[in-house]
């Protein structure tokens, strides 16, 4: 049965009534039971657009912190990519002081209400929670996620925020190519050490991967907008509808601009397609376009937005990854009665976070594992009608440590859809390569950078998914903060 | 924000309800940096406009203006044309996008530039002009046949005759040039020069590239098609531009948008640019029907 947030509420603070004042061992700790996150109930979510995780209240945040431990050493800290403190801000929750929480949080990370809510961290912090490790699972951790989360909306709706002070004007000019994660981090170290700085964007809005590709349900734009807005209140400049390599190149922005550093976080930004008979039928979509047709361009608003989505009754979703959970759910919101996500390997190999598919599958997503498409099938007009699917089992691990799906051969089976959406990652947009001279990339057209993310151009870093391939929000953070470093002491020494 | 600094009407097609227009506007950095064969992505509104693309048909690097040539084909364009003024703003242009066309010097073996066809229908005229443009000023011989419903649809004459050393005018009834389709001077001209032409440049409705390419493939001349996809972000992101070249898929925004016309699956692409037709339609009705007061007198 759903439960409501009143609901989960209410045992929390009977919890919380329970514990208060008394001497925890420990154990004590560890038997606390993980608070659950209140979301929207399933039926009714799965046809809206609104958040469906609904963040916990402060009663189940302060119950929540009671199970961390403290660890000497802090295990968890090894796990996450910017090296947030965690016992500390969870401490301070559980003294019920949120703005130090989230305070601590921001000495290291900028986006904590975004990084909280897309966060992988049962890969992460969660993976070395000792309360995970003696109830035997990453998902009994301590929530360390819901808790960052829950300190910075409680910081963003009470108006708690506070801008850091830039230092005095160095008078120099950073240029900071894309505004996702990895540029909005370095667009804020910079600015924080006083230089001018200036953020191109291609897009109409600002945010990259967090506003055109996920969606309103999974993280609310104008959480994005916010990180944005504050930027621009330390001075951060933005130029919006700015295509660095085409509206000018690096190098113009170098030596005819006159930006005396430059960092590149364009993503990654190009899709990668199956390779297989009809693939360029009418209703075979990229994720990227799926999305960016619902997300940016605002499809789901049909009353306003002049993009058009697709209609389709039966959508089927390939790819086992967050990009695909999001692709499917988001068919399901456009009214699709039937969506499938076909995934080669099984749930267990998944890449996707644990909630997003927990998530998928309460909506009704129906999910066939150990599949995949050969070739998609269309009617004299050019349209997709179905796809054929080839069955795999599975065998030895492989590189990656997964187990490697296996094909059986002759049990091709058809399955009727009328839309396909291609989840399976991204390659590197080849732009900027193209258009800069001397900038060295790998074989797949990522940027080579040293290990403070140096290219191989003087005063140009780069970082993020143009430097890992398809990766996170909080990787490309950890990159950017690495970079900015950098940038910050060559500048200083100029 | 780009300031329009000057408004045309083109063409009015009455039959159709369908309008050319030529704006004016100022865009300094894709002035600078654009090349022939290059287009931008314009939006009339930054939050609910869709994202639509154009070939960029001239521009001044010095006064810092671009310009654009659109028929009234949709809810966007229809608004652009209907709702903005000289003076007005767009709000979302991003360029130059795209490959530039590969402009080539072309030499005969007597010392004589070589020819190349520049062939443009209804609305392609427009992307075809700094193509035209481009080989007239590196001292091609250029001989260029423009074509169109009717005398009235007809485009940008006079600014093809200035950059052309021949021009063959060509529309469907008759009414002005000679009668009939572009593909009948191609293929005399195909047949007649000597030495032959060196390349063909074709830049129109799918179906008129298509025959274009089929007129020439006889002649073995090498032929080049610049393709009007679908586009969402034109910068290699989403693939939904994607066409097949060669058996191989490609994206017009980012691998494009010109293309060696023998490769290319023009019925796929037609039949893709057709995979939103109904909501197209349907909104530019209402588009057209909203209660508005027209400023350029059409009612």
């Amino acid at each position: 049965m759903h439960k409501t947030t009143e609901m989960l509420n209410e045992e929390a603070v009977k919890l919380k009534g329970e514990l208060e004042g008394k001497a925890l061992t420990p154990k004590d700790r560890a038997a606390i039971p993980a608070q659950e996150m209140p979301s929207r109930d399933p039926i009714k979510r799965a046809r809206e657009m609104g958040e469906v995780a609904l963040g916990y209240t402060e009663a189940q945040a302060r119950v929540e912190a009671e199970r961390c431990l403290s660890c000497k050493g802090a295990p968890c800290m090894k796990g996450c990519p910017v090296s947030v403190h965690i016992p500390e801000f969870i401490e301070h929750i559980q003294k019920g002081d949120f703005k130090a929480a989230v305070d601590t949080i921001k000495g290291t990370n900028l986006l904590p209400a975004i990084c909280g809510r897309v966060c992988p961290q049962e890969k992460q912090c969660q993976s070395y929670c000792t309360v995970g490790k003696m109830l035997k699972s990453p998902e009994k951790a301590v929530a360390i996620g819901r808790l960052e989360r829950f300190v910075a909306d409680w910081e963003r709706n009470n108006n708690k925020i506070t801008v850091p002070q830039p230092a005095a004007e160095t008078g120099k000019r950073v240029a900071v190519i894309g505004s996702g994660p990895a540029g909005l981090t370095v667009a804020a170290d910079t600015r924080r050490a006083g230089h001018d700085v200036t953020v191109f964007e291609a897009f109409q809005k600002t945010g990259g991967v967090m506003v055109y590709g996920i969606p309103e349900f999974r993280l609310p734009k104008e959480i994005v907008a916010k990180e944005v807005e504050n930027l621009k209140k330390m001075g951060v400049k933005f130029k919006t509808s700015f295509l660095v390599g085409r509206t000018e190149t690096l190098e113009q922005l170098l030596d005819r601009e006159g930006y005396d550093a430059a960092f590149i976080g364009t993503g990654a930004g190009l899709p990668k397609f199956l390779g297989i008979e009809g693939e360029n039928l009418i209703g075979v979509f990229s994720a990227n376009e799926y999305l960016t047709r619902a997300n940016l361009m605002k499809a789901y608003d049909v009353e306003h937005a002049d993009t058009p989505l697709y209609p389709a009754k039966r959508v089927a979703v390939f790819g086992g990854g967050n990009v695909a959970m999001d692709g499917a759910r988001m068919a399901l919101r456009f009214g699709a009665e039937k969506v499938y996500c076909v995934y080669r390997r099984t749930r267990a190999e998944m890449p996707a976070r644990a909630e997003e598919v927990a998530h998928a599958i309460e909506e009704g997503v129906d999910f066939h594992f150990l599949e995949n498409p050969t070739r998609f099938i269309g009617n004299d007009k050019g349209v997709l009608t179905g796809v054929e699917l080839l069955s795999y089992e599975l065998g030895e691990p492989d590189e990656s440590g997964r187990r490697k799906p296996v094909a059986k051969p002759g049990t091709e089976h058809i399955l009727e859809i009328d839309a396909a959406i291609i989840a399976l990652g991204n390659e590197s947009n080849p732009l900027m390569a193209q258009t800069t001279k001397g900038l060295d990339v790998t074989k797949r057209g990522n940027i080579i950078v040293d290990e403070n993310q140096k290219t191989s151009i003087a005063r140009v870093w780069a970082g993020g998914d143009i430097v890992l391939g398809a990766a996170t929000v909080i990787l490309a953070m950890g990159e950017g903060r690495r970079a900015a470093a950098s940038m910050n002491e060559y500048l200083a020494s100029k | 924000m780009h300031k329009i600094l000057e408004k045309r009407r083109l063409s009015n097609d009455v039959e159709r309800g369908q309008d050319v227009f030529y704006f004016k506007v100022t865009a300094p950095e894709i002035a600078r940096n654009r090349k022939a064969g290059q287009f931008i992505i314009f939006q009339i509104d930054d939050n609910y406009g869709e994202r639509v693309p154009l070939t960029i048909a001239d521009a001044n690097a010095e006064e810092g203006w671009i310009a654009i040539v659109f028929q009234t084909v949709g809810a966007s364009t229809f608004k652009l044309a209907n709702d903005f003024e000289v003076g007005d703003e767009i709000p979302v242009i991003v360029g130059p996008l795209g490959r530039p066309t590969h402009i080539e010097k072309f030499t005969e073996a007597d010392g004589k530039p070589g020819t190349v066809i520049c062939v443009g229908g209804g609305i392609g005229v427009a992307p075809l002009f700094p193509i035209v443009q481009a080989n007239h000023a590196i001292g091609n011989h250029v001989i260029t046949i423009i074509g169109a419903r009717s005398k009235n649809l007809l485009i940008l004459e006079e600014e093809m005759r200035a950059n052309s050393d021949e021009l063959i005018i060509v529309t469907d009834d008759g009414t002005y040039g000679r009668k009939g389709l572009v593909t009948e001077p191609l293929k005399e001209l195909c047949e007649k020069l000597n030495p032959a032409a060196r390349e063909i440049v074709s830049i129109g409705p799918g179906i008129m590239m298509k025959f274009c390419v089929e007129t020439a493939r006889p002649f073995n001349i090498p032929i080049t098609t610049s393709l009007n996809t679908i586009m969402i972000d034109g910068t290699g992101m989403c693939g939904c531009c994607r066409v097949t070249v060669g058996g191989e898929t490609k994206f017009v925004c980012v691998d494009g948008p010109e293309f060696d016309g023998y490769k290319v699956d023009f019925d796929n692409m037609m039949k893709r640019m057709a995979s939103f037709k109904p909501r197209e339609q349907a909104d530019y009705q209402k588009a057209k029907e909203r209660d508005h007061k027209c400023r350029i007198g059409l009612n």
